[in-house]
C-alpha cells in the first residue's frame, strides 16, 4: 500500500468522524474473534496508533482509564462465572458450595469451577474490554467538541447542551479541586462522610454560577439570534435527519451484533446517510450561522477509513470461510494459533499512524506575554478587523 | 454611540437603587474609564450598555439606553451582539467552546458571518493579541492571563463598535496588561472603536483613558469629565497623581512621561535626602520560618518549578512575582502544603507540609487562594467566625476579635456572598489568622480590590511582619509590592531569576518599578508616603 505523508501544515488533525470510523471498525472486528491473540493485536494496535497520533488536549489521556475499565469489565465477567456461571466440564480447580435452585437451567450458584470456564470468561470479558479500548482510542484521538460540530446545522441546539455538558465535567472537577484544597486550608476533613457533605453545597453552588456566566455570555455572543427559516422547513429538516439517525444506529447496531439485522446493517447505515443528508440539505441551507473551518474530508480520512474496512473485511472474510482460529477452543485445551487473514488484516489498521495528518503543534507553552510588532504594521491588522 | 438617558435600575428584592437618574453620553471612538469603589455600581453601570441588565439580571429600568440607535428595550442582549462585546470579569466561565480558535470563531458564526471573512478575522485577532502560538490549545490548559486574552479576541473578532470591559487587567502580569491596553488604545485610535471599561488599578489605565466617569455608589449623581479634571478631586487615584497632588504640578500629570516632565526640581530636591531612603530591614537567616529545598514540581510535561531553594524567616514580606504561569501559585501551594513536590523539600519549622494533619496544619501555615470567597461556606458572618473557633478550638470569639483587627465594622448578620471584595477578603484573613500561623501566604491579594482597603491589607500585613510573622504575597501588583514587600522574588519559567530586596529589584526592573519609581528614577523612591515624610520633616 503506498503511504502519502501527511500534509504539513493546513490542517487541524483529522476528521474526527474519520477517527470513529475507523474505531469502530475495529470493534467491529473484535466482536467476531474469541481469539486472544487477535484481541491482544486489535488491542495494541489502537493503543500505539493514539499513542503515536494524540495531542496534548485533556481527553487524549483517556485511553488509560477505557484500559481499566476493560480490566475491570474482564474481573467482573470472571467473578461472575466463578459464582454464578454455566458449569463446564473439565480440569476442576476448586468447588465452591453448591445452592441447589428450582430451576437451574444454565445458572446455578456455586459448584465445581474449572479451569475451561474460567479461561471461556475471561476471553468473554477481553473481548468486551478490546471493544471499550477501540471507543477509548476514538475518544482519546478526536475532539468530543469537533465531532458534535460536525452535527448538521438542524441538530445545531442539541450539540449546544452537549458541548455545555461536556465542558461542564472538567469545571466541576477542578471546583472540587478547589473546594477541597478550601477545605484543607481551614483544617477541615475532606475525605468521607463529612467531607462529602460539606464539599457538595460549595461544588453545586460554583456549578450554578457557571451555567448562569455561561448563558449571559452565550446571550451577550449573540446565541439564539432570530432564525429567518420558515417553521414548516425547519421541522421537515429536522424529522429527516432525526430519522436518519436513527437508521444510522441501527445500522451499527447490525455490523457490530453479526447477524441481528438483514445485510449485516449495511442497507441501514446507507439509508440513513440518504436521510440525514437529504434533512440537511433541506433546512442547512436556511439557516443564518456559519461555520469556521468546517472539518474537510480529504485522502488521509478515506485512507483511514479504508484501513478500518480492511481489518472489518479480513474478519468477516476469515468467519465465513470458517478460517480455524478465529475462536477460541478449550476442548481440549491447547494455545491459540495466529490465522494469517485476520493477522495481515489488523496491521492494515496501523495505517492511521503513517497516514493521519499531525494536528499543528500544541506543545504547552509557558504564560508568556507574546510580543506585537511595530505600531504600523498592527495598525493594518486593527483595520482588518473592521474590514 | 451610547445613550443613558435618566437610568435608574433597582435589583429585585434592593431596598435603594443601584443607579438613579443616570445621564450619560458616550461619544464614538472615546476610551472612557469607569471607576469608583467596588460595589458602587460600576458592573451594573457596564451590563446596562448591552441590556444584560435588566434582560439577563432581572430588576427594573425606568429611563432608557439606545446604542448607536436601538435601545436596549426592545434589543435584548443577543440582538446588540453585533454592536458590543462584554468581556466579564471571569473569562473562563464565559467560555463555550474548548479551544481557542473555536472560541474566537463562536460571536462569528451566530452572526453568520462568510466562512472565508470569518478565517481572516480570526487570524487579524490571533495577531492583534499575540495569540497565535496558542490557537490550538485547548482553552482549559490556559493559564489566567492567556484566557484574558482569548476573551477579549473572542468578542473583538465579531468586531463590534463597542467594547465593554470589566476588570480586563485584573488576572495579568504588568507586561501583559500593558499589551492589553495598547492594543484597546490601538483599537480606539486606528478603528474609531468606542471602549468602556472599569478598573480598579488605575495606575495602569489613566494614562490611556480620554474620560472618566466616577461612579460613586448609593445611587449618587455620576462626575464624567475628562480624565485630569476628574482625578483631581477623585477619592481614587493612582499614585502618580496623588505625587503630583503633593508636589503641586498643574496640570496634572497622567502618564510617567508627563510627571518626569515636571519632576525635575523635585528630583533635585529629593538629591540630598537620599540618604534618607528607608533601610532593609535585615533579616535573621536563624530565624528561618520556612525553607524549600531542590523543590521541583512537574505537571504532566510541564515543568512549574525547577529545583527551587529558597528560606524563608520572621518578620519578612516577601513578594513573588513573574508573569502568569511563571509557578507563583504553584510555590504557594507547595508551602501550604496542598500538594506534594515531585522531587525536592518543603518544610515549615521543621515538618513537611504535606505530613501534618489538616487541623495542625493550620496552626502552622495558612493560605488566602486567590478567590478569597471559597474559603466562606457559613450562612453569616457570625456564623462562619463561630464555626471558624469551634472547628480549630479556639476560645470562642478569638475569630470575631480579629475580624475587627483587620476590618471594623462588617454587620455580623450578612452572607459572606453578600459582602464586597475586600470585606470578604477581611473575613478570610481573619480566620486564616485566627490560629496565628507563623508563616501566612496570600494568593493575589488585591485582585477586585479598591484603593482604601488596599490601603488596610498593606498595614494589615505590616503590623503581623513586626510581629515576626513571616508573609509570602504571590501578586502582579507592583504598587503593593512597593507599599508593603521586604524582599522581592521574581520567578520566571518555574526558577528564580531574581531575589533581593525590594527595593533594589523593582527599581532595577522596568516591568516591575512602581509608578514613582519610574518618575524618580534613578532615585530608589518607592511609594508616595516615602516622599511626603521625607518632604515634611524638611518643612
Amino acid at each position: 500500500m503506498k503511504v502519502r505523508r501527511p500534509p504539513a501544515s493546513g490542517r487541524r488533525g483529522l476528521h474526527p468522524a474519520a477517527w470513529w470510523l475507523w474505531a469502530a471498525c475495529l470493534a467491529g472486528s473484535a466482536i467476531r474473534t474469541t481469539n486472544p491473540l487477535l484481541l491482544g493485536l486489535i488491542a495494541a494496535v489502537a493503543a500505539f496508533v493514539v499513542s503515536v497520533k494524540r495531542t496534548d488536549a485533556p481527553w487524549s489521556r483517556s485511553l488509560v482509564f477505557f484500559f481499566r475499565l476493560g480490566l475491570i469489565v474482564i474481573f467482573i465477567r470472571v467473578a461472575v462465572q466463578i459464582i454464578f456461571g454455566n458449569r463446564l466440564s473439565g480440569h476442576v480447580l476448586f468447588t465452591f458450595p453448591h445452592v441447589p435452585l428450582p430451576t437451574s437451567e444454565g445458572v446455578s450458584i456455586g459448584g465445581p469451577v474449572t479451569l475451561e470456564s474460567i479461561i471461556q470468561a475471561a476471553v468473554d470479558g477481553l473481548r468486551l474490554a478490546v471493544v471499550l479500548v477501540c471507543f477509548g482510542a476514538a475518544n482519546s484521538l478526536a475532539s468530543p467538541y469537533r465531532l458534535l460540530r460536525c452535527l448538521p446545522s438542524v441538530l445545531y441546539e442539541a450539540g449546544v447542551a452537549v458541548t455545555v455538558s461536556l465542558s461542564f465535567a472538567p469545571e466541576v472537577v477542578m471546583a472540587i479541586a478547589n473546594v477541597r484544597d478550601a477545605r484543607r486550608l481551614r483544617g477541615r476533613p475532606t475525605r468521607g462522610i463529612a467531607g462529602l457533605r460539606g464539599m457538595a453545597v460549595p461544588v453545586l453552588e460554583c456549578a450554578l454560577d457557571r451555567s448562569l456566566q455561561l448563558a449571559s455570555s452565550m446571550d451577550a455572543r449573540g446565541y439564539g439570534r432570530r432564525q429567518v427559516v420558515a417553521k414548516r422547513i425547519r421541522r421537515w429538516g429536522a424529522g429527516a435527519t432525526a430519522i436518519g439517525l436513527l437508521l444510522v444506529c441501527a445500522g451499527v447496531y447490525g455490523i457490530l451484533d453479526v447477524g441481528s439485522l438483514p445485510g449485516g446493517g449495511i442497507p441501514f447505515l446507507a439509508l440513513g446517510a440518504l436521510s440525514i443528508g437529504g434533512g440537511m440539505a433541506v433546512s442547512g441551507r436556511r439557516t443564518n450561522r456559519s461555520r469556521y473551518r468546517p472539518d474537510v474530508w480529504r485522502v488521509p480520512e478515506w485512507l483511514v477509513v479504508g484501513s478500518g474496512g480492511v481489518v472489518l473485511a479480513s474478519f468477516i472474510l476469515a468467519s465465513s470461510l470458517h478460517t480455524a482460529g478465529m475462536q477460541l477452543q478449550v476442548y481440549p485445551l491447547q494455545f491459540p494459533s495466529l490465522p494469517l487473514l485476520p493477522t495481515v488484516g489488523i496491521l492494515v489498521g496501523l495505517a492511521p499512524a503513517l497516514v493521519a495528518p499531525v494536528p499543528r503543534s500544541e506543545s504547552i507553552t509557558r504564560g508568556t506575554p507574546s510580543h506585537l510588532g511595530p505600531p504600523a504594521a498592527d495598525a493594518d491588522r486593527a483595520g482588518g478587523l473592521l474590514a | 454611540m451610547i445613550r443613558f438617558s435618566d437610568v435608574t435600575f433597582t435589583y429585585v428584592g434592593a431596598a435603594a437603587p443601584t443607579l438613579a437618574h443616570v445621564d450619560l453620553l458616550i461619544e464614538e471612538g472615546e476610551l472612557c474609564l469607569v471607576v469608583g469603589e467596588t460595589g458602587s455600581g460600576k458592573t451594573t453601570l457596564l451590563r446596562a450598555i448591552n441590556g444584560l441588565v435588566p434582560h439577563f439580571t432581572g430588576g427594573r429600568l425606568s429611563g432608557e439606553v439606545t446604542v448607536d440607535g436601538r435601545s436596549t428595550r426592545d434589543h435584548p442582549p443577543r440582538e446588540l451582539a453585533d454592536l458590543v462585546g462584554v468581556v466579564g470579569q471571569n473569562p473562563a466561565a464565559t467560555f463555550v467552546t474548548d479551544s481557542v480558535e473555536d472560541e474566537l470563531a463562536y460571536t462569528m458564526e451566530n452572526l453568520g458571518i462568510a466562512p472565508n471573512a470569518m478565517r481572516r478575522r480570526v487570524e487579524d485577532t490571533l495577531d492583534l493579541l499575540g495569540l497565535h502560538d496558542l490557537r490550538n490549545r485547548t482553552l482549559s490548559t490556559l493559564s489566567g492571563g492567556q484566557q484574558q486574552r482569548v476573551a477579549i479576541g473572542a468578542v473583538l473578532c465579531a468586531s463590534p463598535r463597542i467594547l465593554v470591559l470589566d476588570e480586563p487587567t485584573s488576572a495579568l502580569d504588568p507586561a501583559a496588561a500593558e499589551e492589553v491596553l495598547s492594543s484597546l488604545t490601538r483599537l480606539v485610535h486606528d478603528v474609531g472603536m468606542t471602549v468602556v471599561l472599569a478598573e480598579h488599578r488605575l495606575e495602569r489605565v489613566i494614562p490611556f483613558a480620554d474620560r472618566v466617569v466616577l461612579v460613586p455608589g448609593l445611587g449618587r449623581p455620576l462626575e464624567v469629565g475628562p480624565t485630569a479634571e476628574i482625578m483631581a478631586t477623585s477619592p481614587v487615584a493612582p499614585p502618580i497623581v496623588e505625587l503630583a497632588k503633593l508636589a503641586g504640578w498643574t496640570p496634572l500629570p497622567l502618564s510617567v512621561r508627563d510627571a518626569r516632565r515636571e519632576a525635575g526640581p523635585l528630583r533635585l530636591r529629593l538629591h540630598d535626602k537620599m540618604a534618607r531612603v528607608p533601610d532593609a530591614v535585615p533579616h535573621d537567616s536563624r530565624s528561618a520560618v520556612a525553607k524549600v529545598d531542590r523543590l521541583s514540581v512537574n505537571y504532566g510535561s510541564l515543568v512549574a518549578l525547577d529545583s527551587v531553594d529558597l528560606e524563608f524567616s520572621k518578620g519578612e514580606v516577601i513578594a513573588v512575582m513573574g508573569r502568569n504561569g511563571s509557578g507563583k501559585s504553584t510555590l504557594l501551594a507547595q508551602l501550604a502544603g496542598l500538594r506534594s513536590p515531585s522531587n525536592g523539600t518543603v518544610s515549615i519549622l521543621g515538618q513537611r507540609p504535606t505530613d501534618v494533619p489538616a487541623r495542625k496544619l493550620i496552626k502552622l501555615v495558612g493560605l488566602v487562594p486567590q478567590d478569597a470567597g471559597v474559603l466562606l461556606y457559613g450562612e453569616t458572618v457570625a456564623d462562619e467566625c463561630s464555626t471558624a473557633d469551634r472547628e480549630t478550638g479556639l476560645t470562642p470569639g478569638t475569630t470575631s476579635a480579629m475580624l475587627d483587627r483587620v476590618l471594623a465594622g462588617i454587620s455580623r448578620h450578612s452572607h459572606p456572598r453578600d459582602l464586597s471584595e475586600g470585606q470578604r477578603l477581611a473575613l478570610a484573613l481573619a480566620i486564616i489568622l485566627a490560629p496565628a500561623p507563623p508563616l501566612i501566604l496570600l494568593d493575589e491579594p488585591t485582585r477586585g480590590l479598591d484603593y482604601p482597603s488596599k490601603a488596610r491589607l498593606v498595614s494589615v500585613l505590616q503590623n503581623l511582619a513586626s510581629a515576626g510573622d513571616c508573609v509570602v504575597v504571590a501578586t502582579h501588583d507592583v504598587e503593593l509590592v512597593a507599599q508593603v514587600a521586604t524582599r522581592a522574588l521574581v520567578l520566571a519559567e518555574g526558577e528564580v531569576v531574581s531575589d533581593g530586596v525590594a527595593r533594589d529589584v523593582v527599581c532595577h526592573s522596568p516591568v516591575f518599578a512602581p509608578q514613582v519609581a519610574k518618575v524618580l528614577a534613578p532615585a530608589p523612591w518607592l511609594t508616595v508616603d516615602e516622599i511626603r515624610d521625607v518632604l515634611e520633616v524638611d518643612g
